[in-house]
């Protein structure tokens, strides 16, 4: 069930990809922006400051980053439900998330998208989506756009691997396939499509689904932001040049419930997974680690970091609680462009 | 069509002719439309409205896609929020379930969604019509459907003449539009004009005037109520003819002003009848023109079954130029 106790299976890195010290610490500082939002939506939530739900990306933070950090500001992403990781990786800023996660009118959207729609077109995030799996549209139209507009964008398309049951998704990776477009499919197996251990819903070998398209396909273990962004860049390269789409099924782990409000787990998942996950295979817990052993910077500096980034999350925070809400007049605008 | 004969130096073509031509004419203007459906290329359709648009245009801008019809509308909204202009073909309109989520969830919500910063300018070329004896999933209706979500706009044109001129306007707005084609209506004739020209929306037409009572009709409908208003003629009914030609948005001040005048009303439509397209606009006619009606505003659409294969079965379930001319009459008896 569970791949907690397994050893790491992860695939060797690719070669000729240069990951420096800055890049390090900057994916550190993006993966701990991703941690610390989120542990503060999870506050907002429980201290009743923010109306609905909210779905927490914690876990997961080395797809985000290591993905989006392969990318250029031009390149499209699409992105979930659980959308939070990707709009910071992307570059969005703390304060205009947490003014839309509060239904402000200084947000993302004016308030009028809130968490699961997060867009902002001017990094190229063509919105959170509330539909599983149905944004893979979306991504691969985009694609199609570039290819056409004769640009060297790419796309990339996340979805969690609950998508793999939507039948849009193939029908998309059929069409990326035949028209060689620059997208990427990103599965993120956080192991549970909301309740239920995908393994009781996903028949078969999931990287098969997309080798049935001719899509080249990669499976990695993908609480190693470093692997992430290697392998990504590696397939961003290709849908760049022009060599079509691709497939990349990151295996990761989701430590929060479905959502905040998923608090009583126990019945879907074992506790003990969820510490062994949290204990041994945190990705920002990973990757500070390897900061430190290979001696580019020390716990200390790791700690002023993480303060500088608590800093901005808080001011963010209390940006957004003090914004205006939306003038009810807005309800009818922006019905039609 | 126009009651007006077309004088000889006027240029008539087919109905398919003026969607084709449209197509053509922004597809030359702006480099961002382009055309994806199953079988547009080469085929030019199965109902070749699309022939010859890929030779001009090339197998790049007339693409022909998979039988993937959710798949190709997404790729369209994707396309269009990026800066492209798509026309997504879908053959028949009975298809448009299996394109709903594309359309209803992400297409019409893009722009609300992102407070107003995306937008989905992309057109869905899709049929209606019964009676061509398709039976049950190719004959449908299903405009309404549409018409029901906010930040769709629906477009039903009745003649080759209105048919170029609003798929332009459709092509050069910046929001999702659902083009309603009558399948039925394609080798019909008119008068088309072969310059520019658009048509704006929420503006209905009156096709004939007349004074005793208004027959509000849409897309395949008008002609119906055309042949009605002919027939009504006849026994001293003049009735007035008044096309929406948009539902979303819906002309609703010359339906009430045509009301008022004619104290009378019938909405005629192809869609199913409960909970239809007549449904919203006769409760327009009766808010905006109840003190001046002499008899409640009647509905006239297709009768809630599935359409039947069997023509003599089929016949009976869309309003005909008879069934329209009776209604009518029994509505006017009163005072005639």
């Amino acid at each position: 069930m569970a791949q907690a106790g397994k050893k790491n299976r992860s695939t060797p890195a690719p070669v000729g990809i240069n990951v420096d010290r800055e890049q390090l610490l900057r994916f550190y500082r993006q993966m701990l922006k991703i941690r610390l939002f989120e542990e503060q939506v999870n506050q907002l939530y429980l201290g009743a400051k923010m109306p609905g739900l909210a779905h927490l990306y914690i876990g997961q933070e080395a797809v985000a980053v290591g993905v989006c950090e392969a990318l250029r500001p031009d390149d499209y992403i699409t992105s979930t439900h659980r959308g939070h990781g990707h709009c910071l990786a992307k570059g969005a800023s703390v304060d205009k998330m947490f003014a839309e996660l509060l239904g402000k009118v200084d947000g993302y959207c004016r308030g009028k998208g809130g968490s699961m729609h997060i867009a902002d077109q001017e990094r190229g995030n063509l919105g959170a989506n509330a539909i599983v799996g149905g944004s893979a549209g979306i991504a691969t139209g985009a694609a199609l756009s570039a290819k056409m507009r004769g640009t060297d964008q790419v796309a990339v398309c996340f979805f969690g691997e609950g998508a793999l049951g939507q039948g849009l998704l193939y029908e998309c990776m059929n069409m990326a396939s035949l028209w060689k477009l620059p997208v990427i499919y990103l599965c993120e197996n956080n192991l549970y499509n909301e309740y239920t251990h995908y393994s009781e819903t996903t028949a078969g070998e999931i990287e098969a689904r997309a080798k049935a398209f001719g899509i080249p396909t990669e499976a990695i273990e993908a609480q190693d932001v470093e692997l992430v962004y290697r392998t990504m860049s590696k397939l961003v390269e290709r849908a760049r040049k022009g060599d079509g789409p691709s497939f990349l099924l990151c295996n990761t782990y989701r430590f929060h419930g479905h959502h905040v409000g998923d608090i009583d787990r126990a019945y879907y998942r074992p506790k003990k997974e969820e510490e062994e996950w949290k204990e041994r295979r945190d990705p920002v817990k990973l990757l500070a680690d390897k900061l430190v052993r290979s001696e580019i910077v020390d716990r200390k500096f790791l700690a002023q970091t993480e303060n500088e980034i608590a800093s901005e999350i808080k001011s963010g925070a209390d940006f957004a609680l003090n914004a205006p809400y939306p003038d009810p007049e807005e309800v009818n605008q922006h019905v039609y462009a | 069509m126009k009651a007006e004969k077309p004088s000889p130096s006027d240029r008539v073509i087919t109905f398919a002719q003026a969607i084709n031509e449209a197509l053509a004419e922004e597809m030359r203007r702006d480099p961002k439309v382009f055309i994806l459906g199953e079988d547009v290329a080469e085929a030019g359709t199965p109902f070749k409205v699309l022939s010859g648009l890929v030779k001009e245009f090339g197998k790049e801008r007339v693409i022909d896609s998979p039988i993937s019809e959710a798949g190709i509308a997404g790729v369209c909204v994707g396309a269009a929020m990026t800066g492209m202009r798509p026309v997504v073909d879908i053959m028949f309109g009975d298809f448009a379930t299996l394109v709903m989520d594309q359309m209803v969830n992400q297409a019409a919500k893009t722009h609300y969604m992102s407070g107003g910063k995306l937008k989905v300018p992309m057109v869905m070329r899709t049929t209606l019509g019964a009676t061509r004896r398709s039976a049950a999933q190719h004959s449908q209706s299903l405009h309404a459907l549409f018409s029901h979500i906010p930040g769709l706009k629906v477009v039903l044109p009745s003649t080759p003449y209105d048919a170029k001129g609003l798929l332009k306007t459709a092509i050069r707005d910046e929001n999702p539009v659902v083009f309603f084609e009558d399948k039925m209506m394609y080798q019909q004739k008119g008068i088309v004009p072969a310059e520019d020209y658009t048509i704006p929306f929420g503006a209905a037409d009156v096709k004939r005037v007349g004074k005793d009572i208004t027959l509000v009709a849409t897309s395949s409908m008008v002609e119906v109520s055309l042949k009605a208003a002919d027939i009504l003629q006849g026994s001293g009914i003049s009735a007035e003819i008044v096309d929406v030609r948009t539902t979303v948005p819906l002309d609703k001040e010359t339906l009430i002003a045509s009301a008022k005048k004619t104290t009378r009303a019938i909405v005629v439509d192809e869609g199913y009848e409960r909970y239809g397209v007549t449904a919203e606009i006769a409760s327009v006619i009766a808010d905006g023109a109840f003190y001046y009606l002499d008899a409640p505003v009647k509905r006239m659409g297709a009768m809630d079954v599935p359409v039947p294969f069997s023509p003599v079965l089929e016949d009976q379930t869309v309003p005909t130029p008879e069934s329209v001319a009776e209604a009518a009459k029994k509505l006017c008896r009163k005072s005639f």
